[in-house]
């Protein structure tokens, strides 16, 4: 794939801008990391071999008879009694963490929340979780419910400011009037009226906050679309009869484009903090889930154990300035008046 | 004339650092400048004309600009390294500068009484009754009619050589010994441009003052400077009286300048073909809404009964000055604008047309805009730009799309190799060159050209206009000429109309008019052009 020079131009002021450069390859690397949570942390082995058999308990549930125990409901491979047993017949691989973000350790020697240890390496919550398993997971899920909301939000927002931009009118007129009202609406206690009235689960979620989330780009869309509509090149793609959704998409929309790019970061951003604010107020995902909001406020709750606070902060404020960052070089790379030093 | 020397400038460089390189605009420039005297530095752009002239106050983007060596005295008095504090006496004060566009060199926040006032304030440390007083001299002084009424007037209730005249009042206001004048009446239309200028003349012998012109435009040059510099590639290739120059330029460039008329006849053509597009009293009115429930109270006639009629293989002239309703007229000939009154395209009517009903009639009907750098996406290789409307009404393989492509950019003497770039990587010519090309490959029988020279130096539009003339010939094209600029219509038109605040105020074959126009606009704007 060849670049054109813009992009190429983007790319080296992208590069240029070294603090969002690294940011970018840190997040990427966490990201990619959290995407295999299971293999990371998990209270079941990555493999099993025994008995001259392989088996992969993270992604199929074996029944305790299977390694010749008595039961028949899903090994417990962190129960000695069936470790044992395994490993006098073969051997098995565990994940560098050996719990899952819902393994509650039995063994704790002191009530829950434990402190740090070397088998719970951030402490366990007041459930007693591992912290460390809930964190990798809660950035997981954080960062997926982040990315998801934006790129739907940034869809719809895109085609309605487009669409709105280009048309005018009253296609315009309607739209905007539209959005005031809605907007207007109070958005956090229509969440947590609509949040009780169905139980909300990640896509539940996801869908209530869409119902906000899209307006954030209609205005710059539009905006750009209503400047656009009258550029000299989309005039002669006009006067050559190029039909107006070809005319939309491919000389206006790559203007559009840049307000989009730069404002997605944040609104990535945001999306985040929302969510970690619906959880932390206790409605948002449901009870159990790995969620970085409900860590915060169990770090509240526990003030005598410090662990669970600083983890869920430094987490947070870590996943937010890396975004930050890459937003900003984002910005950067994307500004026409910024030269090359 | 006293002959002590105001401006004088030696041995001048100006660097500019692009990407760590370092690009010279201007080279070893050397001229000056006596009281009383009008000197032209002359060239196209890019030439760094403008570049010499910012730099004699200072005003390029240092550090990105520098001066490796050279010097510019005014008064005696060394520029290139004084202080800012003394260098802002000399700003606005000793040397004064007009720029070339009124509307954005007037802050519209303010009114003309305040912005002339500061002027005074910071130089002369006028205040109150005093000030006022001397404004209402100012202004009387530039030819503002009723001045003490327009004390209050904003920027944007005066016509654009209105604005002008205040600029040049600000600029005179404490009586500079140089004025610097950047292009004072490119953005005018051409009976005020003469006005402006005459203005000038009048001032500099009541004020003895010295200015430097900075134009393209020779004509002006021609009578309004006692001595010229004519600039290329930032080099001052010749420097000579103006009436020397223009009877022998010694220089190949200055030669090559002041050949570059658009010149040359229209093609002969058959008095007799076919008429390929007509209109019956075309008109394109905006309404002005007002009130609750926005009734239209009154129309803007932005044209108004329009009747032409346009032969196969000819040129229509469509002249007149900005807001005249010439690209109205184009916009609505390409039925992108709503209008009334029929429009026969080849016998059939178009103005009942939609879109979709348009359609198969636009390969037919193509066009060229006035400015070659908003007309070309920037985001589109040159090649997808020209074959862009051939996915829509020829499509075909991607090997025939370039051996189109190739075939249009040969057609308009661009090299085919080229395709692969980009807009920006192009000039203004040869941008327009890929214009016409994408209007071209379409295989038209009419072309509406709006304004297609206006953006370019005197040697491209030559070019262009030949360009044309040839395709014309070649391919028996009928253009709808759009322009403000009356030498480049008579070296292509056959028929003309002039065009008036959206009134069609004459009209008749070229000739004709140009050698004995009826109306007295038209005796106006052919006397601008070509005294």
């Amino acid at each position: 794939m060849t670049l054109n020079p813009i992009n190429q131009r983007r790319l080296q002021l992208f590069k240029a801008h070294k603090r969002g450069y690294y940011s970018l390859w840190i997040f990427l690397a966490l990201f990619v990391l959290t995407s295999g949570a299971e293999f990371i942390s998990n209270d079941k082995p990555v493999a099993v071999y025994y008995n001259n058999s392989l088996y992969v308990p993270i992604f199929k549930a074996y029944p305790e008879t299977v390694f010749g125990g008595e039961f028949e409901t899903e090994a417990d491979y962190r129960d000695e009694y069936v470790a044992d047993l395994i490993n006098a017949n073969g051997w098995m691989i565990w994940p560098v963490i050996r719990y899952s973000y819902d393994t509650i350790n039995y063994a704790l020697e002191q009530p829950a929340p434990s402190p740090p240890t070397t088998e719970n390496w951030l402490g366990t919550d007041d459930q007693a979780r591992d912290v460390m398993a809930r964190v990798i997971y809660g950035f997981r899920i954080s960062v997926l419910f982040g990315l998801i909301l934006t790129l739907v939000s940034s869809v719809i927002g895109i085609a309605v400011g487009a669409l709105q931009g280009f048309y005018g009118g009253k296609i315009d007129l309607l739209g905007q009037r539209f959005i005031e009202i809605w907007s207007s609406m109070p958005q956090l206690y229509l969440l947590i009226i609509l949040s009780s009235i169905v139980i909300p689960n990640f896509w539940w979620l996801l869908a209530i906050m869409l119902l906000f989330s899209w307006m954030g780009l209609v205005d710059l869309v539009r905006a750009e679309f209503l400047r656009g509509r009258n550029l000299e090149y989309v005039r002669a793609a006009r006067a050559l009869g190029l039909a107006n959704r070809h005319i939309m998409v491919r000389h206006i929309l790559p203007n559009a484009m840049v307000a989009t790019m730069t404002f997605l970061p944040f609104i990535l951003t945001g999306a985040i903090t929302t969510l970690t604010a619906l959880d932390f107020l206790g409605f948002g995902l449901p009870p159990g889930s790995p969620s970085l909001g409900e860590l915060v406020a169990q770090g509240k709750a526990n003030l005598q154990a410090p662990w669970l606070g600083i983890s869920a902060f430094a987490v947070l404020s870590i996943m937010l300035t890396l975004l930050v960052f890459i937003g900003e070089a984002v910005r950067d790379a994307f500004d026409p008046r910024k030269t090359l030093s | 004339m006293s002959q002590e020397i105001a401006l004088e400038i030696n041995k001048l460089c100006v660097d500019f650092k692009v990407n760590n390189d370092s690009f010279h605009a201007v080279k070893n420039v050397s001229f000056k400048v006596k009281k009383g005297e009008t000197l032209a530095l002359v060239g196209e752009s890019g030439s760094g004309k403008s570049v010499t002239a910012l730099s004699i106050l200072q005003l390029l983007p240092y550090p990105t600009a520098s001066h490796p060596h050279g010097s510019i005295k005014v008064n005696d008095e060394e520029i290139i390294g004084m202080k800012p504090a003394r260098l802002r006496q000399v700003r606005g004060n000793r040397v004064s500068m007009i720029f070339q566009e009124p509307m954005t060199s007037l802050n519209p926040l303010h009114n003309i009484d305040k912005q002339i006032r500061e002027v005074l304030l910071l130089h002369r440390g006028l205040k109150g009754a005093a000030a006022t007083k001397c404004v209402i001299e100012l202004l009387e002084l530039v030819g503002i009619p009723e001045p003490i009424k327009r004390l209050t007037a904003y920027p944007h209730e005066l016509s654009g050589g209105q604005r002008q005249r205040v600029m040049i009042a600000m600029a005179l206001a404490n009586e500079p010994d140089l004025l610097i004048a950047d292009e004072p009446t490119t953005a005018l239309d051409v009976t005020i441009q003469t006005q402006i200028l005459e203005l000038l003349q009048d001032l500099q012998k009541t004020m003895g003052m010295a200015i430097l012109l900075i134009t393209h435009d020779l004509n002006i040059v021609r009578h309004y400077s006692n001595r010229v510099c004519v600039m290329t590639d930032g080099e001052i290739v010749e420097t000579a009286d103006t009436a020397q120059l223009f009877a022998q330029p010694q220089h190949l460039y200055s030669q090559k300048l002041l050949n570059a008329e658009p010149s040359g006849e229209p093609i002969v053509v058959n008095k007799n073909a076919d008429v390929v597009l007509e209109t019956e009293s075309l008109k394109v009115w905006f309404p002005i809404k007002k009130g609750v429930f926005a009734r239209t109270v009154d129309h803007v006639k932005a044209a108004n009964d329009v009747t032409i009629s346009l032969r196969q293989g000819q040129t229509l002239g469509v002249v007149g000055e900005s807001g005249s309703g010439k690209t109205t007229l184009g916009l609505a000939l390409l039925r992108l604008i709503k209008s009334d009154g029929k429009i026969l395209f080849d016998g059939q009517r178009i103005d009942a047309l939609n879109n979709k009903q348009m359609r198969p009639l636009r390969p037919d009907i193509q066009v060229v805009f006035q400015d070659p750098f908003g007309s070309l996406s920037p985001r589109m290789s040159v090649a997808e730009i020209i074959a862009e409307g051939l996915t829509i009404h020829a499509p075909g393989s991607a090997a025939e799309y370039d051996q189109k492509v190739i075939q249009a950019l040969t057609e308009v003497g661009l090299d085919p190799d080229t395709r692969h770039r980009y807009p920006h990587e192009f000039s203004g010519g040869q941008r327009q060159r890929i214009a016409i090309a994408r209007a071209l490959i379409l295989k038209p029988r009419l072309i509406i050209l709006d304004e297609p020279t206006s953006a370019l130096d005197r040697t491209v539009q030559a070019q262009i206009v030949t360009l044309l003339r040839d395709l014309q010939a070649k391919y028996q094209l009928s253009y709808l000429f759009i322009s403000h600029d009356l030498a480049v219509v008579k070296a292509l038109s056959h028929d003309m109309i002039v065009m008036k605040a959206g009134e069609v105020v004459e009209q008749g074959p070229a000739e004709q008019l140009f050698r004995n126009p009826q109306h007295h606009y038209t005796q106006a704007l052919l006397k601008a052009a070509f005294q």
